[in-house]
């Protein structure tokens, strides 16, 4: 099961969060963020002390999950854009590298076209940054072993120490 | 399927709280909730129906602390456990770290909690996950029922692969943290040998 773990290095985020400026930038958002779909933030960009983001990215991959659901009950693959319209704030929500899904919420300083255009450009950029990252992880998945994580050296003691309370 | 980020030095894990409908999982996570320090939880969701059945999932961020350097958080899910909402069920597995298995210890219950399992089994499979070596923990919850089966009788039919037992009272903490620390705890040990 390990190689369907997520594993980010402070370099990739730096990237990921270099795309995620630009697209809050160019579209006016309020804040974007990029969650992976079993809902675990991964980077975020934007006005996010307003939000409660560990809820935001478990219910956005949640409703994610039950909008690819009923695609397939359809027979679509997908549905790649969803988009939920509220009186002031607005949520945009797309999958992007097939694992991730980048979520925009913006007002009326910006509007479903300019996000929609901002998207389709972030998202080629997002693409290949996951394109990378999945080449580097098989490449690690084939030297396993070569080099030991920091995880390799936890002990009985420090995880007990985790639940002493 | 743990997530590290190393940048900002975390451990993210999920785990899934699985059974037969009205078996006690939403009050295992609502007992960890009311237990828990405000600053290790996250707020607690849950997607009810208005009879408070759960329709979708509950949700409850923990953090443990720190192991190594790295915050080690863990994301707490359970699934509706109505036969019919079987499809959110398969959902709510995605990606799962490890589960535990809420059994309701009622006589009368015992043939949903063997549908549950098997249930449990094939979803997972779909997942490609295979429970034979998935962290997992078995709780017979309901312990103070009347008409509660004895454990060692449960044990026999509910037990998969030798995995940790426990006896539970969800609603006053009996069994609650036992079983969360017990799965927790197969979870890291699995992370350590890879």
């Amino acid at each position: 099961m390990a190689s369907m773990d997520l594993v980010l290095y402070e370099e990739e985020i730096h990237l990921l969060e270099e795309v995620l400026q630009r697209l809050r930038h160019d579209s006016n958002a309020r804040a974007v963020f990029l969650i992976d779909k079993n809902g675990q933030q991964m980077a975020s960009e934007g006005e996010i002390e307003n939000f409660d983001t560990t809820s935001l990215a478990s219910l956005t991959a949640g409703n994610v999950a039950a909008t690819d659901s009923l695609a397939r009950l359809i027979g679509e693959r997908e549905f790649s854009v969803l988009f939920h319209e509220g009186e002031r704030d607005h949520i945009h929500i797309s999958i992007v590298g097939k694992r991730a899904i980048l979520l925009v919420i913006f007002d009326e300083r910006s509007s479903l076209g300019l996000v929609r255009l901002r998207v389709k450009r972030a998202s080629g950029e997002f693409d290949k940054i996951f394109e990378t990252m999945a080449e580097k992880a098989t490449a690690g998945t084939r030297n396993a072993g070569a080099v030991p994580t920091p995880f390799s050296e936890i002990t009985d003691d420090d995880i007990d120490a985790l639940f002493s309370d | 399927m743990t997530f590290i980020n190393y940048a900002a030095k975390e451990i993210n894990c999920k785990i899934v709280y699985y059974g037969p409908g009205l078996g006690g999982k939403t009050t295992n996570l609502q007992y960890i909730y009311s237990k828990t320090s405000p600053e290790a939880k996250g707020k607690m969701i849950s997607l009810a129906t208005e009879t408070d059945r759960t329709l979708f999932f509950d949700f409850l961020p923990l953090d443990l602390g720190t192991i190594r350097g790295f915050t080690t958080r863990f994301h707490l899910y359970t699934v509706p456990g109505q036969v019919f909402y079987d499809a959110s069920r398969k959902l709510i597995l995605k990606g799962a770290d490890g589960v535990i298995f809420v059994a309701d210890s009622q006589k009368e219950r015992m043939e949903s909690n063997v549908e549950s399992i098997r249930n449990l089994e094939t979803n997972l499979k779909q997942h490609g996950l295979d429970l034979a070596v998935l962290p997992y923990a078995l709780q017979f919850n309901k312990r103070d029922l009347a008409n509660a089966m004895p454990t060692d009788e449960l044990y026999r039919v509910l037990n998969y692969k030798r995995e940790p037992t426990f006896e539970a009272i969800a609603p006053n903490g009996k069994g609650v943290f036992d079983t969360l620390k017990s799965v927790a705890k197969q979870i890291l040990v699995e992370l350590r040998k890879r």
